[in-house]
Formats: C-alpha cells, structure tokens, sequence
C-alpha cells in the first residue's frame, strides 16, 4: 500500500515535471556546419576535407564546462531538438533536450552532428569527390565507430571545448559514447550509453547484414553509383522495415496494430491487408526519401565492426577512468537486450568506475531510447546535475 | 534534518562506519542510508536494488546504484573492492543468503549485517500465547505478504558467525528508539553486526 502510494507521488511529481516540459520549446535552430582538411582514419588512410553538419541549443558559459553531446543513431542527423525555420518537425530528441527538460537548454549548451559518412549535410558517400567531382560512392572509406568520433572531437576542439560535461546517445549513438570513453576518457566528465552494446552480437550483424542485402539486391544499386540515376528505393525501403521490426516489441506491435485490417480493397492477392502491413510500407517508403542508401550501408558496417574493448577486456580498457557513467537499458528491448548493458556495467564495476544503472519497464522495444520520455529523462537530469554540481548530493526525494 | 529523526538503525551504522570510506550497501532501497553516510562521513558510496521506483529516488539524490538483484549483482566485484558492505534489513530477503554473505566477506573488507530479531519478546509471546505467525514493529508483514524469507534470532547468527569462523567486531542491539543493553535477544527488535573474515 505504501509502495503503491509512493510511486503515485513519484509519477505525480514526474507528470507536472513533464507538464513543463512541454510547455519549453527550443524554438527555431539553425544547421551549421564545420569542414576540416583531413581526418587519419583508423586502418591508417587520409581522408579529407572532411564537413560535418551539426546543430547547438543553449548557451556556452564562459568557463566551457556546460557542454554536451548528442550522439545520433544509425538513420539519425544533427537536428535533434527545435524546428528549423518554415517546417514544422522538431528535432528527434526533441523531447529530452530544452527549457526544463532532461537536458536543460537553460543550463547547457547542448551539440548534435551528423555523422561522418551520414547523408544529412556531413561529409558521406553522396557527397561530391573533390578528386572526381562526382558523388564518392564507394570510393568512400570503410569508416568506423572511431573515426565517426575522432571527426566529432575536432568538432568539439573547434568549439574551443576542452572538456564535455556529458556525451549521450543511444543505439548506435551509446556505440559512440562508449568510443568516446574509451578514446577520450580525459575529454569528457560523464558518459551517457543507452541501450548498447560493447560491440554486436551475431543476431544484430545478421540482421543488418540483411539490410544491406536488400539494398544491394535492388537493380537500381549498380554497386552504388546510383546517384544518377533512381535510388536504390525499394531496396532501401525494405532495410528500413526490417529495421523498424527490431525496433518495436511483439507487445508495443500488438498494441499500436493487433490485426486490425485496412479499409482499402485493392485488386491484388498480397496488398497490404493488416494495418501493420501498412504501417511498415509507409515508413519504408518515408525513409527513402530521406536517407542515402549507400550510408545505410556504411553506417551498418561501422556498427558490425565496432568493438569498445578492442579486443581487451573492457574492465581493462577502463581502469583509471575519472568518467562517471550512467548506464541505460530497456526491459522489453530485445534488438540491444538489457544483458548488453549489463556487460558494460560489469566492466566498470571491475574497473571502479563510478557508475549507475537502471533497466527501464518498458514495452516500446528497442525504440524506447526515443519514447520513455518520463523515466529516461528523470534518470539523465539528476545524473547530470550531480556530474555538473561535481558531487553534490541533493535530497530532493529525501525521506 | 536533525540527527535525532534519523532512524535509529542508520545512525547506528553511520557509527560503525569509519569517515571517508567506499561503502557498497546491498539492497539499498530509495537510498536513505547512503545519503546519510555521504552527508555524514563523506563515504564514497554504491547501492544495488532490485525495484525500479527505489533506483529513480536513489538518482535524484544524486547517488551511484545498480539495477539489479543481491544474489547476481555481487559476484562481479574483485575482492576488498569496498571497505564496508552494507546490508540492512536486506539479508533475510535474499534467497541464497549464505553465499551472498560469503560474497559479501571476499567483496567487502568489514560487512555490517542488520535483520529483524525474530526471538524479539513480543514475537514469542504471540507465537506462544497466541499461536500466531508474530506481527510487530520490525517483522510488521502477515505471513502471506511478508518479503523474508528467512526468520532469525540474534543468537542465530552469532552461531552462524562462530560455525563459519567470522570475527564479531561489534554488536549493537537496538529496540524501538533506544539501544539494548541486557538481555538482547529477548529485547532487541533489530542486530546489527559488523563483521570479517
């Protein structure tokens, strides 16, 4: 009885605390971009020049100790939060970054960039070949996790930022953090990875290895020089789909669709019958308009290839780190299964990182990271402020 | 908050518990314990807890917790990694409770012990003029919604200690609101021990 009336007041106190939220917008942003000579890449070639596109909310204080990070997963881009100028869609973390939100827009000075082989404004496979002067294709370099992140720390040094307060991300994003953490350990105060992985498990290379198999079963790829001609869409259209199915659980897919029927009676034996059916087409058929084959290509690849342990132990690889890490994970996420996360949280017990963690009850599935707004983002704001405030312990909740 | 509205038993521990110290507390609960240690003796803290709502109270106090249950979330630290190993109110709710403070004695170089006495006066007197399963102010559950699992006296485990040659360090036995110096397994509500190997 206690307990159920505990909890009413937490999820009260998080309900009015959302409320707020809501109410806070980040406003019009703006995409800018910075472009560096070359980048050494990690089997050893120089690439370059080399453009990220990135976006910024919230100031930077005078002492550049409020800044950080957001690293975006594999179909994500630099445009997380606010809304650009004219449109209507706000960013993809739209929920988690502003006024009063988990990462407060009024304390910090928040930066997302697209990634290094991304196709929304960074430097990637359709991007123009100076030496050719036609799209890169796959002349483009087998980019990965690494160099993804050594691109995004001249970013950071060209903001004049030595040392970030936080680097967060999820998914392919919580792939980065743990790059960066590993790579950059005295460049940044904490570390943020959710529902990752220290490196992939044969069942996430498989189905990523189908996605690329679409793709480049469709005609319309040409071993990638496609950029002439029509894309590779339905290829790519079915990468997405089969994304999205390892995105959702069997119980969030039940709940949004059950085998609820579309109204529509098209003269064809295998049309789209069941709504999720439909749901699948349409966001398969959304995303070619938005995103670039060959980088679903390339990023996929950089995931599979990435190990933050590199071949060590991962405790090993962490030991003597001051990073403080807030680990998190998704009960019903079985695309990055919460064991995953749990690897990482052994490792810095053995290695005595200061660490907390917490499996979310969730249905969402793997796409969760974007949609547990209350719990995810009560975890990330007081983490945060303890890592900001260096170690002040509030009692807030106090009994 | 004045020291005096401060459970009993947290303070008595927060006592036991030397400034400065890394602290592992198992079962930690919202984290009220380890916030009063922080405060108190400037600890250097880690709490696990098996219920999602505890580890949310636990992060807005700013303190480092791991989700997960006692019997797994042990075995992965390395020997003498922590100071002391707390764990209040938590033992008699752990399954394999021998092997966890077996764990907890590799992990932690002293573990403070502290559990409900079930030879507290009042409990035998229901169990023997009543014939009830004892409800009272430190074991308050009804049988059927209790969250023990195991039911023990002070002298049990001072047994326990001397089968499995661990050094009693000290013993503090504690009612309601004061400390019990005479006949503490009958009047004491609650040990707390603090333990090595």
């Amino acid at each position: 009885m206690q307990v159920t009336f505990k909890r009413h007041l937490l999820s009260r106190r998080m309900n009015k605390e959302n409320k707020i939220i809501q109410n806070n917008k980040v406003g019009i942003v703006q995409a800018q971009v910075f472009t560096f000579d070359t980048l050494k890449l990690e089997n050893g070639e120089k690439f370059g020049p080399v453009t990220l596109a990135y976006e910024t909310y919230g100031t930077l204080n005078p002492e550049k100790t409020n800044a950080i990070l957001i690293v975006h997963a594999l179909s994500g881009d630099a445009h997380a939060a606010g809304a650009h100028e004219h449109e209507d869609n706000t960013g993809w973390w739209d929920a988690f970054i502003g006024p009063g939100k988990a990462m407060d827009t009024e304390k910090y000075f928040i930066i997302c960039s697209n990634i290094l082989g991304g196709c929304k404004g960074s430097t990637g496979p359709a991007s123009i070949n100076p030496k050719t002067s036609k799209p890169y294709a796959l002349d483009f370099p087998l980019v990965t996790v690494n160099d993804i992140v050594n691109a995004q720390k001249r970013l950071i040094d060209h903001l004049g930022i030595e040392k970030l307060l936080a680097v967060v991300g999820g998914s392919m994003g919580g792939q980065q953090v743990l790059s960066w953490l590993v790579n950059y350990p005295h460049n940044l105060r904490s570390a943020v990875p959710i529902a990752t992985t220290i490196k992939h498990s044969p069942q996430q290379i498989a189905f990523n290895e189908v996605g690329r198999q679409s793709i480049m079963a469709d005609t319309h790829w040409k071993s990638g020089n496609y950029y002439d001609g029509p894309p590779p869409s339905k290829g790519l259209a079915v990468a997405r789909m089969i994304g999205h199915i390892t995105y959702m659980s069997d119980s969030s897919m039940a709940d949004k669709f059950g085998r609820q029927k579309k109204g529509s009676a098209e003269p064809f034996k295998f049309t789209a019958d069941f709504e999720v059916e439909g749901y699948l087409r349409y966001r398969g058929d959304n995303f070619v308009k938005r995103f670039d084959a060959n980088s679903y290509l390339y990023i996929t690849k950089a995931m599979d290839n990435f190990d933050a342990s590199g071949g060590r132990r991962f405790e090993e690889v962490l030991r003597g780190t001051k990073v403080k890490v807030l680990v998190i994970s998704f009960k019903s996420d079985w695309l990055y299964p919460a064991y995953q996360s749990k690897e990482i949280v052994k490792a810095c017990k053995l290695a005595g990182v200061e660490t907390t963690y917490c499996e979310i009850d969730s249905t969402y599935g793997h796409d969760a990271f974007l949609l547990e707004v209350e719990e995810e983002s009560h975890l990330i704001k007081h983490f945060l402020k303890k890592v900001f405030y260096a170690y002040e312990v509030t009692g807030e909740y106090g009994a | 908050m004045a020291r005096k509205n401060i459970q009993l038993d947290h303070r008595v521990i927060s006592d036991l518990i030397e400034s400065k110290s890394t602290v592992l507390d198992l079962g930690c609960g919202p984290g009220d314990l380890l916030y009063l240690l922080i405060k108190e003796k400037k600890i250097h803290g880690q709490g696990i807890e098996i219920d999602d709502q505890a580890i949310y109270k636990c992060v807005a106090k700013g303190l480092n917790v791991f989700h997960g249950d006692i019997d797994s979330g042990l075995a992965e630290f390395s020997d003498k990694s922590f100071d002391y190993v707390v764990l209040n109110q938590s033992m008699q709710q752990i399954l394999h409770v021998d092997k966890v403070l077996t764990d907890a004695l590799r992990v932690g170089k002293k573990v403070i012990a502290g559990f409900p006495n079930f030879a507290y006066y009042k409990s035998r007197l229901q169990m023997f003029f009543q014939g009830k399963a004892p409800v009272t102010e430190a074991l308050p559950y009804q049988w059927y919604e209790t969250p023990n699992l195991h039911f023990l006296s002070i002298l049990d485990f001072k047994k326990y200690c001397r089968a499995k040659k661990i050094n009693i360090q000290r013993r503090v036995c504690i009612g309601q609101n004061h400390k019990v110096l005479f006949l503490r397994n009958l009047f004491a509500q609650v040990g707390i021990f603090l333990i090595s190997k």
